[in-house]
């Protein structure tokens, strides 16, 4: 059994793995709608944002490697850490869920991935500059195509709505963590690397209630519950995707094609 | 003609040759257009030690990077033209309005609605509707109607959505602009 590696994290390595495993992690619950989306077309939008956000958490583990210094590279960052060396978004790692959990969660999440885009193209760090003008316009197009499936839900058939209204109550659990600021966000922003997270709070309700006032959805009120992916700390289903993941490169140790 | 010159002949040589193989490498996944046409060849650079060939991937994901890197290489190889390496540079992102007009008249030809300009699109705020059908006004590549709809936002590559043209009955692609 290949070992874990063991990490020895700067602020601006985790905060770029913050972004990066988000984005890895949102992808890999995407890809589990393949074969399986309500209709071929959507199937095929889910299998391409996935792909779109593969390519964005490879350059941003690329890039934390080479800050951290320990020549860990990208595949050896996904495959190869453990749980409490993750630090996405507990929001991204919740199941799949039905449609309407996961356009919801792809809106919120492409919302606030466009917003930190736009900032993290002013970064200090060239190659994370590189990486957001890039990336920017894919969460851009990601976001038009999720947004719009919100407002068709929403403004739909009562079990459409239904459906919506749950996956709002749902998520909005997890949202507080988007706009959370700690010691790892200050130390990365006071080094240039990009913008303390609290920054993208009034943006991002800005446009998810233009999206939701346009599907007559209402924003769940802020939850006193604070969720801590960010910090290693996560919710009882990431052991469960690391385990698919991590499979072959646990079980074929440096195994590659 | 002193040396210097006669070196710096060659060395033009090289580079403009360089550039004319690289106008024969197909997109793997649009094999209607050239790696040069579609702009993701942004320089092509002389060392002392052989040609470097710099290239701007399209999509962050997109899987054929790999694939391009290799067939440009090979092409450059066939040609004679030396000991050559690829490096990839990210910024500035590459865009649709990179595409030449060669290139997109190419695409048309191909069956594949070309892009639109990008960077004014960019510049506009984002909105949203259930339904999309009118958002776009698209030709047709193959009867040029502009009575067209979206069937779907991706298609078979990240580059491209899919439409049907409602006059000619026919499916077609679009270029996506980004």
């Amino acid at each position: 059994m290949q070992s874990s590696i063991e990490l020895q994290l700067t602020p601006s390595a985790q905060y770029l793995l913050r972004i990066g495993d988000t984005c890895l992690i949102l992808a890999q619950r995407l890809g589990e709608w393949c074969g399986h989306a309500p209709i071929l077309e959507e199937d095929i939008a889910m299998s391409n944002i996935a792909l779109d956000l593969i390519g964005q958490a490879r350059a941003l583990l690329t890039r934390a490697g080479e800050i951290e210094g320990r020549q860990h590279d990208e595949d050896q960052l996904a495959f190869l850490r453990n749980e409490r060396d993750y630090f996405n978004l507990t929001m991204v790692e919740l199941p799949r869920g039905d449609f309407a959990f996961s356009v919801l969660r792809n809106t919120m999440v492409s919302t606030w991935l466009k917003l930190l885009w736009e900032r993290l193209a002013n970064s200090t760090d060239p190659e994370v500059n590189a990486i957001a003008g890039k990336a920017l316009k894919e969460a851009r197009y990601h976001q038009q195509h999720s947004g719009d499936w919100v407002v068709r839900l929403g403004d739909g058939t009562d079990e459409s709505r239904n459906r919506m209204k749950a996956a709002l109550e749902q998520l909005g659990r997890y949202v507080a963590e988007m706009f959370d600021t700690d010691a790892v966000d200050e130390q990365a922003h006071e080094a240039g690397m990009g913008p303390l997270w609290s920054e993208l709070k009034a943006p991002w309700q800005a446009e998810m209630q233009q999206i939701l006032d346009e599907a007559g959805l209402a924003m769940p009120a802020e939850s006193a519950f604070r969720s801590e992916g960010k910090r290693g700390m996560h919710s009882e289903h990431m052991g469960f995707i690391l385990t698919d993941m991590q499979y072959l490169q646990r079980s074929f140790p440096g195994g590659v094609w | 003609m002193t040396l210097e010159l006669v070196a710096a002949d060659v060395q033009g040589e090289r580079l403009r040759a360089a550039w004319d193989v690289l106008a024969s490498v197909l997109d793997p996944e649009v094999p209607a257009v050239s790696v040069r046409d579609l702009g993701i060849v942004r320089d092509v650079i002389e060392h002392d030690d052989g040609l470097e060939i710099v290239l701007t991937p399209t999509y962050s994901g997109c899987p054929a990077t790999e694939v391009i890197e290799h067939d440009v290489l090979a092409a450059v190889d066939a040609a004679g033209l030396g000991p050559a390496r690829v490096s990839l540079r990210r910024a500035p992102a590459w865009t649709t309005d990179w595409i030449s007009a060669e290139g997109r008249r190419k695409l048309a030809e191909y069956g594949i609605a070309p892009p639109g300009p990008a960077t004014s699109q960019e510049a506009a705020p984002v909105r949203f509707f259930g339904r999309r059908s009118e958002a776009e006004k698209l030709a047709c590549p193959r009867c040029g109607s502009f009575h067209t709809e979206r069937l779907a936002a991706f298609g078979s590559t990240a580059c491209k959505a899919i439409y049907r043209c409602l006059t000619c009955k026919e499916p077609f692609e679009h270029f996506k602009p980004i």
